[in-house]
């Protein structure tokens, strides 16, 4: 196995140390290491961060291999300086036993450039009506922790509050897609002066709100762990808040695109920028970078939703929603977050790797950057910007949001365990 | 003018009064004329792409386009290859090697004319999409108030019934201000969309107050089956409150007019007396529906009148 000494990387922002990567661990860590045989990688001026976490990711296989396959959506992910991703259980077949799941994990080890790890759904068929075979999934070589109907709302409380309860027995969690579906009928884009402009259905921020004020209060009463996905608006991050002040063990993402992007991008009709929860308000960006600041977010999750091209060159309404996220996060972090002071890159480490490995219970992911640790990390220079061109990602799609947009911060290399799954901004496989 | 019409705001007060001018010389030129044709669009082809049934709206661009002599291809959603599946996309490329020089599009999916605009060369004109606007509507309105009223500006104008469903009110709304009139909407507050509150018009849910204060009421078609979804409990009850009948028609100032879109629901927002009234102006508004639609094809295509 190639050793690997990292020379004048900062790790979390600090000052500049090297970094002797050998046998899958951090060997060492100070000033001027030296290391016969090691591959040198000049680091200087580049931050160090242990490798990303995300909660929620859409890897499409099996069934829709023409959007994105474990191994392409893992390349992605690599490049995008993750080492571990959770990957959704809207496959088809749904990922809601034992069998799918194994099959999605070992893809993902058979790729090998991160760590696919399967999450599984809540429901049969995510159809809402009864329980998956929780315990069977959490049982597998996939060792499931966290399950969730995404795409669906666990609407039904009485089964919701059956799931919260049943997956304590294995420390499991419940991420919830929180949307009133009653309230959402035919919704195409949040509700405000844009969609009655625009004439497209409304998704009033009152049927996310409603579902996780519903959800902490069962997590509450029944004790379980409760995750909320994606986040968007600002009513959401003022029950969140005031969850964790009572002691509910809840934990909440957000993703980059709903940091970045609000419903203006609607004006264009273009279903590049459709998604769900759909892209909100100036005011409700606001409230999501700050409760991403004070933790009351507790970590990004990219919702990566690669879509074939016929399925977004439409009409608004015919269009699936969802974006490409995983090879932008952190840049757009870095852009809303770290450029103006409110998260520094121990935040950043935090909110995108330690935070999210602690919710799906990894035990190799979100450590420390110290001698002995598992070598999962990340080198990303702060200072680069580029253009985003959807034609060079590695996801199978194109549905970039994107596109076009100056970003900062380029993903130099990325380290699995020791070994360089990005080199020079570059895959290495 | 811009080179597409997709929405009220693609026309400032000078080009929507130039398109309500140039009806009115269109009007001039073939009246008492035995045959009513134009040479002007003489070699162009105009496509009317349908994806929705509607055969008033279809038949007033056809023959506008008609009496601008242009080619005209009807091209309707069914019996063609959209119900086999293909694209929009595909088919404005299928258009685009046609050399269609107009595409008059009508969609249920609102922006569906914003999309086609970016993969066509030529002129896109909205004849309704989903529930965002119907611009050639407005202009056929605005057209007829300033033929029976003799001018907009001040004009008070309520617009009445299902608005948050209404292209026709989206378009009104934003060209009658243009134009500098007065709109009030009417309509229970389940029918008034969220976010309503910022567009240049007033809002009321009491139609019996409104009445006597304008010079226009415009009536929208309201479907009965939104009672199923609870916009309001019945047919009836939505009748009694916001229909307009002969006795809330006694409230309206002597020389105000009545207008609706068409199709009307008769008895639901709309008495058969009062839709047959000398205040209605139903089936003028078909008449000017082609003049206008004349003048925007002819603006966009041939250029100005000048």
């Amino acid at each position: 196995m190639t050793h690997y000494l990292i020379k004048g990387a900062r790790p979390l922002g600090g000052d500049a140390v090297d970094v002797l990567v050998a046998d899958g661990r951090i060997a060492a860590i100070g000033d001027q290491l030296s290391a016969t045989g090691a591959e040198v990688v000049d680091a200087a001026g580049l931050i160090a961060l242990p490798g990303l976490v995300d909660l929620h990711t859409h890897l499409r296989e099996p069934g829709r291999e023409d959007a994105e396959t474990v191994e392409t959506g893992s390349r992605a992910a690599a490049l995008g300086g993750f080492t571990a991703v959770h990957a959704m259980a809207n496959t088809d077949p749904v990922a809601d036993t034992a069998g799918v799941v194994e099959q999605v994990w070992r893809l993902g080890q058979e790729a090998g450039l991160v760590d696919v790890v399967p999450v599984g759904a809540v429901t049969i068929g995510l159809k809402g009506e009864r329980l998956a075979e929780l315990g069977a999934m959490a049982d597998s070589a996939a060792r499931v922790r966290v399950f969730s109907d995404d795409g669906h709302c666990v609407a039904d409380p009485a089964l919701m509050r059956r799931a919260l309860e049943y997956v304590k027995a294995f420390d499991g969690v419940v991420a919830q897609h929180a949307e009133e579906p009653r309230l959402t009928v035919g919704a195409q884009m949040h509700e405000g002066e844009r969609s009655a402009r625009l004439g497209l259905t409304g998704w009033p921020a009152a049927a996310e709100e409603a579902i996780i004020a519903r959800d902490v209060l069962l997590a509450e009463h029944v004790g379980a762990r409760l995750h909320v996905c994606h986040v968007s608006t600002a009513g959401s991050v003022e029950i969140l808040r005031w969850a964790k002040s009572r002691g509910v063990q809840v934990t909440a993402e957000v993703t980059p695109h709903h940091l970045l992007l609000t419903d203006a991008c609607a004006e264009s009709y273009d279903p590049v920028f459709k998604v769900n929860p759909p892209l909100r308000t100036d005011a409700d960006v606001e409230a999501l970078r700050a409760g991403l600041a004070d933790g009351t977010i507790d970590a990004v999750g990219t919702d990566h939703a690669p879509h074939a091209v016929e399925d977004k060159e439409s009409e608004w309404a015919q269009a699936r929603p969802g974006m490409l996220g995983l090879e932008q996060a952190l840049a757009v972090v870095i852009e809303t977050m770290v450029e103006p002071g409110r998260l520094d890159w121990a935040g950043v480490a935090d909110r995108m790797s330690v935070r999210p490995a602690a919710i799906g219970r990894l035990d190799g992911h979100g450590r420390p950057l110290a001698p002995g640790e598992p070598a999962n990390l990340v080198l990303v220079d702060p200072a680069a910007r580029a253009a985003v061109d959807p034609a060079a990602l590695a996801s199978r799609s194109r549905n970039s949001p994107y596109a076009g947009r100056e970003v900062p911060g380029r993903i130099v290399a990325t380290f699995l365990r020791g070994t360089a799954t990005v080199l020079d901004g570059k895959a290495t496989r | 003018m811009k080179r597409h019409l997709l929405e009220a705001a693609d026309l400032d007060r000078d080009d929507a009064t130039l398109v309500l001018d140039t009806a009115a010389q269109i009007d001039q030129a073939l009246s008492g004329r035995e045959v009513k044709k134009l040479p002007t669009l003489r070699g162009r082809t105009v496509v009317n792409l349908f994806y929705e049934d509607s055969t008033r709206t279809r038949i007033s661009f056809e023959l506008a386009a008609k009496r601008l002599s242009a080619d005209v291809i009807n091209f309707s959603a069914k019996g063609s290859s959209v119900s086999k599946g293909e694209s929009l996309k595909d088919t404005a490329l299928t258009l685009e090697a046609m050399g269609a020089d107009a595409v008059v599009v009508r969609h249920s999916s609102s922006g569906a004319p914003h999309r086609l605009a970016g993969w066509v060369r030529g002129s896109v004109v909205n004849a309704g999409d989903g529930t965002h606007e119907h611009p050639t509507q407005a202009l056929l309105d605005a057209y007829t108030i300033r033929r029976r009223l003799g001018r907009l500006e001040g004009v008070r104008v309520a617009i009445v019934g299902d608005v948050l469903h209404s292209r026709v009110a989206r378009s009104n709304v934003g060209l009658l201000h243009t134009l500098g009139a007065e709109v009030t909407l009417v309509a229970p507050p389940t029918l008034l969309p969220v976010g309503v509150g910022s567009w240049p018009a007033e809002v009321s849910y009491d139609l019996d107050a409104v009445l006597p204060k304008v010079d226009v009421v415009m009536m929208l078609r309201v479907q009965a089956e939104r009672m199923n979804a609870s916009f309001f409990p019945s047919a009836r009850e939505y009748s009694r409150r916001y229909g307009l009948d002969a006795r809330r028609m006694g409230a309206l100032p002597d020389d105000a007019i009545v207008m609706h879109p068409g199709p009307m629901n008769r008895g639901m927002e709309i008495a058969a007396d009062v839709a047959d009234s000398a205040r209605s102006t139903i089936v003028e508004q078909v008449a000017n529906g082609v003049s206008t639609r004349m003048a925007v094809l002819y603006l966009l295509l041939g250029g100005s009148p000048q």
